[in-house]
């Protein structure tokens, strides 16, 4: 009896279980009511790609890419990109706000996945249609994961930024800027329970880039941001003029809640293009 | 009849019968085959592989210095049953007792077998940055252990040293000393090394690997920064974290010097051209494949690990 029972439970949940590594009950249950509570999301890739490892190398350090199907123009442009992580602790990677001075809302980035999960990019258009792409990524551990592997140097140079961006841009042409923002973006979640040692959650919350005073990105960010954050964006150089980075940083009582948190610095870099 | 009599114990009474059993299995273990490689120094050869739930995460080289008056334990297994083994051994070998148990560093294959040890009179040695490194990944890889190698750990397993080493000291065995030496961050944040003065031999554990590919979960530069100072040094015997005993120091850690360089190398070069992290963990460093043990499985990682490190270069 009991026999028969152990071998129809494993019959029953093995194919269960695969499933289950692929499942969206997180986002139909929770994250669609609460990111877009009422509206219709058209599921496919016309307006946005979602380009990332199947399986992550590092999990704390998952490289992933959004790629825009159409350009910025001032009638027609991508408003804003919403990434989760269906599976992370928090899910919310962050909310990119785009403008058709853009140029094109293509996006790179460095992100933490804590477990088999489906990756989502979900894009708001100007006109608050919202088109969504999804991708899986096998990584385990990600937000867990130890702090980076020297911890000292990444806390000596934190702040620190950097731009690059693509040789010889043209003017008026979208033209591809890297920056990479040197913070250990701290979970939260890297804790000990033998002293009930926590470090404190310590993450970037808000950056801002300009170019010659107009916004080209605005983004809100949480701690599924890798440490190191590394974004890529477009924005369109027309004349001479100055790329402004600007970030701030919080830090919450809870990893998992925004509902106590206490703001950190603020810190910025100018870089000037001469297109 | 007799199984379907013992099904139907009750949990509590199974539970009780198993509790007296656990410490009869624990002294039915075998005791670790270790090899004498220098006068009183015993090490223990681990396997290149990963660690999973067949090996359960006993893969390094592990073992131990005999001396007069006591016996230092260098480095505890990958998991608890690899410590008792290795304790074993140590029994077999001395009637003398254990007085420190010295941590090369944090990996789970090095002090998962710490408890075994852990009693009054043995004091445990690791770096200064040992016990940050322990707190910080404490919980993840407790977490790690039982889902990768299936055993199963709770925090105390995990001992944070109570001899701390912040650039070298004096381990004396009763007519034997150790130099036990903190090093800038190279394969770990927290890595020590132990120098055997009676016999001349280096216990280099990960800062070397040999057959086995480096692992790099510190500093690219750091640790070639270790390398260049050590190489410069005379050693009878040097003992790897993974690979066989080492007689002919320095050539023997030339492979992975070479490999360390080569990723230096090429990926300042990916860097300086604007070539992104996900696109040279495809490019950077194919050629050494043919030359090293479990490459697939750790290439990427050091790729990812110090491209992340050399980004920062100014």
């Amino acid at each position: 009896m009991k026999l028969h029972i152990i071998i129809m439970t494993l019959l029953l949940t093995a194919p269960l279980k695969a499933s289950a590594d692929k499942d969206e009950s997180i986002w139909n249950n929770q994250l669609k009511q609460h990111f877009f509570a009422g509206k219709s999301i058209e599921e496919g890739e016309n307006i946005i790609r979602l380009d990332a490892p199947y399986r992550a190398e590092d999990p704390a350090l998952v490289p992933i890419k959004v790629i825009s199907q159409i350009p910025q123009t001032s009638s027609r442009y991508i408003k804003k990109i919403l990434l989760l992580v269906d599976k992370n602790p928090y899910p919310f990677v962050g909310e990119f706000e785009l403008t058709p001075e853009s140029g094109k809302a293509d996006l790179a980035m460095r992100i933490r996945v804590n477990t088999y999960s489906y990756v989502r990019a979900i894009a708001e258009m100007n006109d608050g249609k919202l088109y969504m792409t999804k991708t899986f990524v096998k990584a385990s551990g990600g937000c867990s994961a130890p702090i980076g592997a020297d911890l000292d140097a990444a806390m000596r140079r934190l702040g620190k930024m950097k731009f690059r961006v693509e040789d010889a841009p043209a003017p008026g042409e979208p033209t591809l800027a890297q920056l990479m923002i040197s913070h250990p973006n701290i979970t939260g979640m890297q804790m000990d329970q033998v002293t009930r040692f926590i470090r404190r959650s310590h993450f970037m919350d808000q950056l801002t880039v300009k170019f010659d005073g107009k916004t080209v990105l605005k983004a809100k960010t949480d701690i599924a941001i890798s440490a190191d954050p590394n974004f890529r964006f477009y924005f369109v150089p027309n004349h001479k003029g100055e790329l402004v980075a600007e970030f701030t940083d919080t830090s919450c009582e809870k990893p998992t809640s925004r509902a106590v948190c206490e703001s950190g610095s603020r810190y910025s870099k100018s870089y000037t293009v001469d297109p | 009849m007799k199984t379907a009599h013992f099904l139907t114990f009750p949990p509590a009474l199974l539970s009780f019968f198993l509790i007296l059993f656990a410490p009869l299995q624990l002294s039915a273990l075998e005791a670790l085959k270790v090899r004498q490689v220098a006068d009183g120094i015993y090490v223990h050869f681990g396997v290149h592989e990963l660690p999973d739930k067949h090996n359960h995460g006993a893969i390094a080289n592990i073992g131990f210095i005999v001396g007069e008056r006591c016996v230092a334990v260098i480095d505890t297994g990958g998991n608890p049953e690899e410590g008792e083994r290795l304790k074993k051994a140590v029994e077999q070998t001395t009637d003398k007792p254990v007085c420190y148990v010295i941590n090369t560093h944090v990996h789970p294959d090095h002090i998962y077998g710490n408890i075994a040890f852990k009693q009054p009179g043995v004091e445990f040695v690791g770096h200064a940055n040992l016990e940050r490194a322990m707190l910080s990944r404490g919980q993840y890889y407790i977490d790690k252990a039982a889902e990768q190698l299936d055993i199963h750990l709770s925090p105390k397993n995990i001992i944070p040293p109570d001899n701390v080493v912040k650039q070298y000291k004096l381990l004396n065995l009763g007519n034997r000393e150790l130099v036990v030496t903190a090093h800038p961050t190279a394969h770990t944040d927290n890595d020590l090394t132990v120098l055997d003065k009676k016999t001349n031999t280096l216990w280099l554990s990960d800062l070397m690997f040999s057959g086995h590919l480096p692992v790099l979960d510190g500093s690219l530069k750091g640790w070639l920064q270790v390398i260049e100072k050590l190489e410069k040094k005379q050693f009878n015997h040097v003992i790897p974290g993974h690979g066989g005993l080492v007689s002919n120091w320095p050539q023997a850690i030339k492979p992975q010097k070479d490999y360390l360089t080569m990723l230096l190398n090429e990926i300042r070069a990916k860097i300086a051209k604007g070539v992104y992290l996900e696109d040279a963990v495809n490019q950077v460093g194919l050629t050494a494949r043919s030359k090293w043990q479990l490459f697939d499985e750790f290439h990427r990682k050091n790729v990812t690990t110090a491209f992340a490190e050399l980004e920062w270069e100014d």
